[in-house]
């Protein structure tokens, strides 16, 4: 390694690096915020062009989102006087509500398949790998390289044979078949991340739980699960991450009872045309649970491994 | 506390033999060591006793008990590992308590034995505090304090002061002579460093690929190796080898090295060709009533003592004299042997011949 490398940067280099690294932020961040904020805006600003940068914040689109509304006669809504006020909002329009969208619905089946998916993928590839990493599994080698190459293709390329698998089993438009599929996708990319931290691992840990009297079992969820937290979280995140966008699969194999929110956002679609505001909104909401999740998590993924017990 | 009985235990990981069937018995409240070179299966050998490896073939026998195919749960057994193992995520106090949970013991006689053993241990103001930032000390008394607070059956110590500095070393070896004698409590030591092994086992075992070489007191092992590799491996700086070719009957009293007759015990076994003469430098004395010479080719000052090596008809040889006796380089010196204190070898297997000096029988591995 050349000396330079090691050796403190300089002053200047420093703000360089941190005026790139606040541009490449800026340049991601942008149509995210560009997102929540026509999901705060009035439909006519939301087209208006020039595009606003200060506009008026609405409810509107949120209110869209969540309801269903139909067009009324002046006598009825004169008779009916909005008694809040998202109902205020809507008779600003001369609509009424007439019921709760499905929007409602839709997230909670994205939440239930998503989070369900991943607890099962963390699960079963958390003991999957515990397994690989400590036991002399017959044909080790072969069963790993075959849990990886099922990523080697990629998953909607075995679209049409699930689709009909799916069919004839009676999984489509399940919430278990959406939660079996996404498990069985993730499954080989948590077996391998989570070996990769259970390995890492020493092994003395466990055998001092078995000395101390403990079981296999107990050793295993008293002690290693606490080490592995880290990975365990970043592979719950991962996994979280791509069932909850997961977008093709949910298209063909869910239309109704188990359909996730990605199909359905694009849906909405206005009496008027596209109600941005309300998709903007929709998508808004649709980043939050992903979010909290990380955010939860960062501890783990900062608090990094703490092998400070052994000196390696 | 427990005898410990090793019965013919063999263990193979795959085509590879780590440890050659053995055989040893360490006694009640005995401090055991096995020593030798790294990667003997000295390791393997303690997991083996621990119940953490099952053996491919023989038996661990503890107190009468066959415990060979019984999981480490049920053996009751302490162990401390090369690296301590302390439990990351826990505070001392939990890592110190965490053998007594497992026993389902009352809190109140958790905290009780807790207090015991640090006030022991001297590390009652740790208690509360995290593994991650102890000295290496500090850690191996953890380690310790986990292994010993619940009264085990025996301890088993992996290179338990390999990972400490030096001079930190010395001072944990009295700690844990210290704590054995309190305790008398049967412990099997593993260690490459065969001072160490000296210093504090009453009973030692010497190893090397997989084969017990011998078994004994340090006196016996120092003092009639039973193996060139014993010999050699142990003393610092190790026996003198000297090759000469003979033909010994039995009752053999003295030989032919370089011409001139030497001293030794006399011969139990005879031996033909190429033979190894041994000798302790400390054995080996300037004079000048003899005809064997060598050539002084360095000289180490050693403060009472002096290491001063030769180079002789039969190969290089180093003497631990008097530092007022004088030696210097080039010069050419008689050289003695005390000769009750030589052992042979074969040249060709490296055990040592039988003779009037080992063969009292007491160190039979
Ligand atoms: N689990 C294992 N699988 C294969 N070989 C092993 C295993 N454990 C130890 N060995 C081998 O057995 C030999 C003895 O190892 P070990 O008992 O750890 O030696 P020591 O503790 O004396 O240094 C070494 O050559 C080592 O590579
Ligand atoms: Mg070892």
């Amino acid at each position: 390694m050349s000396k330079s490398s090691i050796s403190e940067p300089t002053r200047g280099f420093k703000w360089i690096a941190a005026i790139l690294v606040a541009f490449y932020s800026l340049v991601t961040i942008m149509p995210l915020l560009w997102i929540v904020a026509t999901g705060f805006k009035s439909s006519a600003d939301s087209i208006a062009y020039p595009p606003k940068i200060t506009f008026q914040p609405s409810l509107e689109g949120y209110v869209n989102l969540f309801t269903t509304q139909t067009r009324q006669t002046k006598e009825f809504m004169a008779a009916n006087p909005p008694k809040n006020w998202y109902e205020e909002i809507v008779h600003s329009k001369g609509m009424v509500i007439a019921g709760p969208s499905r929007f409602g619905e839709r997230f909670l089946n994205s939440t239930i398949i998503g989070f369900g998916s991943t607890f099962l993928s963390v699960l079963l590839g958390t003991m999957a790998a515990y397994a690989f990493s400590r036991f002399r599994v017959p044909l080790k080698d072969d069963l790993l390289f075959f849990i990886l190459s099922t990523r080697m293709m990629p998953p909607i390329a075995v679209a049409i044979p699930i689709f009909l698998m799916f069919r004839a089993v009676g999984l489509s438009d399940t919430h278990a078949g959406m939660i079996l599929l996404y498990t069985a996708v993730n499954l080989s990319l948590s077996v391998w991340l989570l070996k990769g931290f259970i390995d890492e691992i020493p092994r003395e840990y466990e055998e001092a739980a078995l000395i101390d009297g403990y079981t296999r079992f107990q050793a295993f969820y008293k002690v290693v699960l606490p080490q592995a937290a880290t990975g365990i979280a970043s592979t719950a995140i991962f996994c979280l991450i791509f069932a909850w966008n997961e977008y093709a699969f949910a298209v063909l194999l869910t239309s109704g009872t188990a359909q996730t929110a990605p199909p359905f956002i694009p849906t909405i679609i206005g009496v008027a045309g596209q109600d941005w505001p309300a998709m903007a909104a929709g998508a808004t909401i649709f980043l939050l649970p992903v979010m909290v999740f990380t955010i939860l998590l960062r501890r783990h993924l900062l608090r990094g491994i703490t092998f400070g017990a052994v000196r390696k | 506390m427990a005898k410990i009985q090793i019965k013919n235990l063999r263990k193979e990981f795959g085509d590879f033999t780590a440890v050659e069937a053995s055989s040893f018995t360490i006694e009640d409240g005995e401090f055991f060591m096995l020593l030798g070179p790294s990667g003997c299966g000295k390791t393997t050998t303690l997991r083996m006793i621990a119940g953490l490896e099952l053996p491919t073939s023989g038996e661990v026998v503890i107190d009468g008990e066959d415990v060979s195919q019984m999981p480490a749960s049920q053996r009751d057994i302490a162990f401390v590992f090369q690296m301590f193992a302390l439990y990351p995520h826990l505070n001392v106090r939990k890592n110190i308590s965490y053998p007594l949970h497992s026993q389902g013991m009352s809190r109140v006689e958790i905290e009780r034995k807790v207090a015991d053993v640090s006030a022991t241990l001297e590390i009652e103001d740790l208690l509360e505090k995290p593994v991650s930032g102890l000295s290496g000390g500090d850690r191996q008394r953890v380690a310790l304090g986990r292994a010993i607070v619940r009264n085990p059956k025996c301890f088993l110590m992996d290179e338990p002061l390999g990972a400490l500095d030096a001079e930190f070393r010395e001072h944990m070896s009295d700690e844990l002579l210290r704590l054995h004698n309190k305790m008398k409590a049967t412990t099997v030591y593993v260690t490459h460093d065969q001072l160490e092994a000296m210093q504090m086992g009453d009973k030692i075992v010497v190893m090397n690929h997989g084969v017990i070489e011998q078994f004994g007191t340090p006196q016996q092992i120092y003092n009639t190796p039973k193996t060139m590799f014993v010999a050699d491996f142990i003393g610092s700086p190790p026996m003198n080898f000297l090759n000469f070719q003979a033909k010994l009957k039995i009752g053999t009293t003295k030989i032919k090295l370089g011409n001139q007759t030497v001293d030794v015990p006399e011969l139990y076994q005879e031996t033909s060709g190429n033979t190894v003469f041994g000798v302790r430098p400390e054995h080996v004395r300037f004079t000048d009533n003899t005809g064997y010479r060598g050539i002084v080719t360095a000289t180490e000052y050693l403060g009472t003592n002096q290491l001063v090596t030769l180079d002789t008809a039969n190969g290089e040889i180093k003497a631990r004299i008097s530092s007022s006796q004088k030696a210097t380089v080039g010069e050419t010196v008689g050289l003695g042997f005390e000769s009750q204190k030589i052992t042979l070898f074969d040249g060709k297997s490296g055990s040592a011949l039988r003779s009037a000096l080992n063969n009292d029988g007491a160190n039979n591995g």
